[in-house]
């Protein structure tokens, strides 16, 4: 097997990734069609200068935004396998091996430790180019042990959602990474520990129903995709077209299901101004 | 009677078996012979059968419009029950029942997806695909159930949780993820039985617990076979091929170790002797709370920890976590 040798020798290197941000010259935006230059976007944190469009990036572009770049990737050793033996119209392992070269990921999901502002924090952060950043064993796994870092360490937790659902490939493994991930934020939440959740475009199925929704926090980028059943499930299903802004970040916010919506560009200052809010044990600030 | 596709030499059998019994009824003849012999034929061609069910006979099996439905078990394994309705927020969902009750003595809150028997009462249940109010009912009645120091009996038979416009609005995911939140840390013992279909988050909704259960002839799976196959193979028509891929069978499901036993059916599914299958699962949850009660809520808890962080199969690339491995399981 070429690949897996290929992601053992990624592990023992320095960690490559592409980004899932667009490559080349130029880039149309998908909301307005304005063409920036990919450098002028990256620097813009890939939102549209002019209609303020938030670009899909992946899980380490929010890692180099939030942790200012200095960060720690965790439990990257963790990797799919082919439990059923599955296949469709192309084997699971065909599709774990494209996943792989393509995105230069281990997994849908990522785990990272850095600082945000002067607080330890943990991070585990989706990709939506790994497999439609479908939700397997390796996503319920790395969240657990995540969750035991951070109980271990008394760091704060926030997942960055960004998903469109299950992985049918791991049929009832990956059904049940909906309880095991539930499971052990209920023992996160025991511990007394704050967990956000981060909900970016797009977030639906078992993600949502899941980890997605149990933040002490929940909150969203601006004009996310959100929800439970996909759009086109639904508009299947009570045969009529859906509501302009239906399942969107403002949608959920208006329902109820959102503390706040937050701009890319000031989701950093945000977070430290929550976590400076949130005192975890060992890191009670002096009192005056 | 109803009878499934891969059950037609059955048909014929019933059918040779009704006709002879109208010639004894008619005549002077005496069929008892003959009827005995019959008799033995459906037996021993049922046993062929149902011992040979392949992923979409079994998912056929669990809708079998003559299966038994949850408030069929509840009535019959109840001494007592009496239903309870409503959220408290916005209303009372058809497609989940539930209540208190008692079994063989034993205070119990008991609760489940309910499906219609005939085409009104189908609509009136939504075919047993709940809504959010439906799931929060559940954890209402679950909490009572905390309160009082009751056990909790799920019975779990949905298509899914309902997909429908007012659903996304009233928080359906947010629903669900509250249940598996508050179910694993719920102080009293939960037993989970997948006594139909276990389709999805809309099963889970209900579905976390001390111990989880299927049914012979039910199915657990992240999908349906029939949206699995229009998703991965875009279109209808491989929901077969889909049913066997996704391995969701209650011998798959136990192999993989993601339930902890799997309960008999009567000789040609639940359907063909209700009362027999209720017995069943009476004396099973009887047998199931006795050990769960003897633990403290604490003790249960960390269990349930144990048994859901156990669930997932990955593997490791680097060298040291192969040793980490090996030493974790030597020192088991
Ligand atoms: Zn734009």
């Amino acid at each position: 097997m070429g690949w897996f040798k290929r992601l053992k020798d990624g592990i023992q290197t320095a960690t490559k990734f592409k980004k899932e941000a667009p490559d080349g010259l130029w880039n149309k935006c998908k909301s307005c069609s304005e063409l920036t230059t990919i450098k002028e976007l990256k620097e813009n944190l890939y939102i549209c200068p002019k209609c303020d469009y938030h670009v899909r990036i992946g899980s380490h572009d929010y890692f180099d935004i939030i942790f200012d770049g200095k960060y720690k990737l965790l439990f990257e050793d963790i990797v799919s396998k082919d439990i059923l033996g599955f296949s469709d119209v192309k084997t699971y392992e065909n599709r774990l091996e494209a996943a792989f070269i393509k995105t230069g990921l281990k997994d849908s999901i990522s785990v990272a430790h850095g600082k945000c502002g002067r607080k330890d924090f943990v991070i585990a952060a989706m990709d939506f180019s790994f497999i439609g950043g479908s939700m397997g064993s390796v996503v319920g796994e790395k969240i657990a042990r995540a969750i035991d870092y951070c109980i271990e360490n008394r760091y704060p937790f926030m997942i960055i959602a960004k998903s469109g659902g299950a992985r049918m490939m791991e049929s009832a493994f990956s059904l049940m990474q909906m309880a095991k991930t539930s499971v052990k934020l209920a023992q996160l939440s025991r511990n007394k520990l704050p967990y956000f959740s981060f909900m970016t475009d797009p977030t639906t199925g078992g993600v949502t129903a899941s980890y997605a929704m149990l933040g002490d926090i929940n909150f969203a980028e601006p004009k996310a995709l959100i929800g439970f059943a996909g759009p086109r499930v639904i508009k299947e299903t009570i045969k009529r077209d859906l509501p302009e802004g239906f399942q969107t970040s403002e949608f959920l916010l208006d329902h109820g299901f959102l503390d706040f919506i937050v701009h890319r560009k000031e989701l950093k200052e945000r977070l430290e101004t929550v976590l400076s809010i949130f005192n975890t044990d060992d890191q009670m600030e002096e009192v005056a | 009677m109803v009878f499934l596709e891969f059950e037609k030499p059955l048909e014929k059998l019933y059918e040779q078996l009704d006709k002879i019994k109208q010639v004894g009824e008619e005549g002077d003849i005496d069929v008892s012979d003959k009827i005995k012999e019959l008799e033995n034929k459906i037996k021993s061609e049922t046993k062929e059968i149902y011992s040979n069910l392949n992923g979409w006979q079994k998912v056929q099996l669990s809708r079998h419009p003559e299966r038994p439905y949850t408030l069929y078990y509840i009535e019959s394994i109840c001494k007592k029950f009496v239903e309870l309705h409503g959220d408290r927020y916005f209303k009372d969902d058809k497609a989940i029942v539930g209540g208190i009750g008692k079994i063989n003595g034993q205070s119990v809150v008991i609760l489940g997806h309910q499906k219609g028997v005939n085409t009104k009462l189908r609509q009136y249940r939504n075919f047993g695909m709940a809504n959010p109010e439906g799931y929060r009912k559940a954890l209402r009645l679950m909490k009572l159930a905390e309160r009082f120091n009751y056990p909790v009996v799920c019975l779990i038979d949905t298509p899914g949780a309902y997909p429908g416009l007012e659903a996304e609005e009233r928080g359906q995911a947010e629903a669900i993820a509250k249940n598996l939140f508050e179910m694993a840390q719920l102080k009293v013992p939960i037993l989970c039985y997948v006594i139909g279909e276990g389709a999805s988050g809309g099963a889970l909704g209900i579905g976390v617990g001390d111990k989880v259960f299927m049914f012979e002839n039910t199915w657990y799976s992240v999908i349906s076979p029939e949206s699995c196959s229009s998703i991965l193979w875009r279109s209808w028509d491989h929901k077969e091929k889909a049913a066997e891929a996704l391995k969701l069978t209650a011998d798959d499901m136990l192999g993989f170790g993601l339930i902890d036993e799997i309960i008999k059916e009567p000789l040609g599914g639940a359907h063909n002797d209700p009362e027999k299958m209720a017995k069943t699962l009476r004396l099973h949850i009887k047998n199931e709370l006795g050990a769960l009660m003897e633990l403290t809520p604490d003790q249960r808890i960390e269990n349930r920890l144990v048994k859901y962080s156990n669930m997932g199969e990955f593997t490791r690339i680097t060298e040291t976590a192969k040793t980490e491995e090996k030493q974790k399981k030597e020192s088991k």
